[in-house]
């Protein structure tokens, strides 16, 4: 909402400015996937006949349509997940002194200070036959023999929603933070017990956070290479792990450049699913 | 229906309250409020002022003391529960609801239908003024539209004490006037016995049936505006609340009604003695406004030497030097040709009346 005549200054020199940047992602990014379309619109894998056939191949075909239905509803999970347990962290740390909130950012932020490969053993370690919960569940005497952990959609969702838990806590943070905390006590002054308050104050007034934190969790979740393939093992099949066999190891080309396209549309309409319903929503761009 | 709601009495008993730390916010206070009062809680940043709002509210639990509205002792009731409303320094609207939603909120909490709350909401908005911004969002109101849709949603839920944190510290002088104006006469239409928190003593002897001068979390003074301005009790309520000239000297004779001093400027005036029994010989500090001294010609009064003049609109305000090198403000209303004085030029000052000094115990 900046001055509308000196921000159009600053645009025409930024524009110079930005050109390196501009050129980068055209060279890297839009002549690529120019090239990605242009391969998928082909019947053959040389590449030789233009046709629709791989898309009416992937559409038709119920495995293709069931591997993106699952890793859809893989990412709406591992993002409701990270909603449920990442929004009491964020609203903890708004209500916690000085001391405790940097060891509350330090817990956030720890899982992006390792690698992901590390990350995705540790749950290998800990959701195994023999891992942490199983043993510790058969000394206890709680189960006979050992619960199936790795290799489910369980385990996969559970160790994305750590990998992923960054994403949705820091900007459910900056948007809490944004909340003038006489709200609170005004809701309160006039009636309204906690849980009023919550939904009918907190809650909208932070959906800007909780749209930005869901599509970067869900953008993230349902791309993670690594981890739906090591905890997903041989059994779960996933959209990147898809793509990858259909490129790297079957030679199929402009298969897997169709799937990549319908892949990437699939993103891009469940992403402005979340923006049109934040728009939806009066809270979003309030003050 | 919010003007039907007589107002109901406040009584803050003997409250103290220590922060964790220890430190003590607010001590000791004691406050009696007759139903529909306007009282104001007058003193500086940090004297206890807002704490003392915040336990009355029920959002700090006080260490000791007990606050009394009506009848009942509302120590045990949480804020949702102790229907006092509370117009907020910044306002605090709600900034995705409308105005009328605003109003609304209070009523939809306690389960009051849609269609009701309406045109309640719409009721209200009328009473302060606002009856066609019912379905604009907060941000499109100036600041003092602000306020009045602060002050409807305070008075939508029938409080029975309202409170009000620095209510025209955010307005500029003039919209400051008009809501204090305002303020005023929908307490009188409403009768609702009504706290005004804030550290500007116009506002508070302004607007106030009774002022309540906090000052390091002690009630100082709490009286009508006159006791407070003119028969102030302590040297810090005779000092914060409007200007004053601090002497030193000592006393001649003292009585329970007037104290002979003799003032290290150098001249023997009369004073009242405002802050206990002053002892012959003593060291005291006596206060004299601004507006209560004149030039005299005579040989009575002490000696000065002017040093700067600021003609201030109504009042012209001269800073002279006396002879123990301390300085003194004297105003002078602006009547006809004010004799313009020169800077240098030898003056004597005396109080208009001896009640019009006030003489403290000085304390080392």
């Amino acid at each position: 909402m900046g001055a509308a005549p000196a921000s159009r200054d600053v645009t025409s020199y930024g524009m110079g400015l930005a050109a390196p940047l501009a050129l980068f992602f055209l060279f890297f990014f839009v002549a690529p996937l120019l090239q990605l379309l242009w391969l998928s619109l082909h019947n053959d894998t040389a590449a030789l006949h233009w046709g629709l056939g791989q898309y009416l191949h992937f559409l038709t075909d119920p495995f293709s349509l069931s591997v993106l239905g699952s890793t859809l509803l893989l990412g709406a999970e591992v993002t409701a997940v990270c909603l449920v347990l990442g929004f009491p962290i964020a609203w903890l740390y708004q209500r916690v002194g000085p001391r405790l909130q940097t060891i509350i950012i330090l817990i956030v932020l720890l899982p992006l200070l390792t690698s992901v490969v590390v990350r995705t053993f540790a749950w290998i370690v800990i959701l195994g036959r023999q891992g942490i919960i199983n043993a510790t569940l058969q000394s206890l005497g709680i189960i006979d023999t050992p619960l199936k952990l790795l290799y489910t959609q369980f385990g996969v969702v559970i160790a994305l929603a750590q990998v992923q838990m960054p994403l949705m806590t820091l900007p459910l943070i900056t948007a809490l933070g944004r909340i003038d905390p006489n709200l609170d006590d005004a809701s309160c002054s006039l009636g309204a017990g906690s849980w009023r308050t919550f939904f009918r104050i907190v809650l909208p007034l932070s959906l800007p956070g909780v749209i930005a934190g869901c599509t970067l969790t869900y953008a993230a979740a349902i791309t993670a290479f690594i981890t739906q393939s090591l905890i997903g093992g041989g059994q779960m099949l996933f959209m990147p792990m898809y793509l990858y066999q259909q490129a790297s190891t079957l030679q199929n080309w402009p298969f897997a450049s169709a799937i990549s396209i319908i892949f990437l549309l699939a993103v891009l309409a469940v992403v402005s699913v979340f923006t049109t319903l934040g728009r939806l929503s009066r809270g979003y761009g309030g003050a | 229906m919010a003007e039907a709601q007589g107002g109901r009495s406040l009584v803050v008993d003997a409250v103290t309250h220590r922060y964790p730390s220890g430190a003590l916010a607010v001590e000791n206070i004691n406050l009696d409020v007759k139903g529909g009062e306007i009282i104001a809680l007058l003193g500086p940043s940090g004297c206890g002022k807002t704490t003392l709002l915040r336990i009355i509210a029920g959002f700090i639990a006080q260490s000791q003391g007990r606050i009394i509205i009506g009848d009942d002792i509302v120590d045990a009731l949480p804020p949702n529960r102790r229907a006092v409303g509370i117009v907020f320094q910044n306002y605090a609207l709600f900034p995705h609801l409308s105005i009328s939603e605003n109003v609304g909120y209070g009523l939809a909490a306690r389960g009051i239908d849609k269609a009701t709350r309406q045109r309640e909401a719409q009721r209200l908005l009328e009473l302060v003024q606002l009856p066609a911004m019912a379905e604009r969002l907060p941000r499109q109101l100036s600041g003092g539209q602000q306020q009045r849709v602060a002050l409807a949603r305070a008075l939508a839920i029938k409080p029975s004490i309202l409170l009000l944190d620095e209510p025209f510290a955010a307005l500029d002088k003039n919209l400051r006037l008009d809501m204090q104006i305002e303020i005023k006469r929908l307490q009188r239409v409403s009768g609702i016995t009504t706290l005004i928190v804030t550290h500007d003593q116009e506002e508070a002897l302004s607007m106030a049936d009774r002022v309540a001068v906090l000052g390091h979390g002690k009630l100082e003074q709490f009286g009508t505006p006159s006791d407070v301005y003119d028969r102030p009790q302590t040297l810090f309520v005779n000092t914060f609340v409007g200007s004053s000239n601090r002497m030193p000297g000592v006393v001649i004779s003292a009585d329970r009604t007037a104290a002979k001093v003799r003032l290290d400027a150098g001249a023997e005036i009369i004073a009242r003695p405002a802050g206990g029994v002053l002892t012959e010989g003593g060291r005291v500090t006596v206060c004299i406004r601004p507006e209560h001294l004149q030039f005299v010609g005579d040989e009575t009064g002490f000696a000065g030497v002017v040093g700067m003049s600021l003609p201030l609109g109504a009042t012209v305000v001269h800073e002279v030097t006396t002879a123990d090198g301390s300085g003194v403000k004297i105003s002078q209303a602006r009547i006809g040709e004010t004799r313009a004085l020169e800077s240098g030029a030898a003056v004597r000052l005396a109080p208009l009346a001896p009640s019009l000094a006030n003489a403290f115990p000085a304390t080392l």
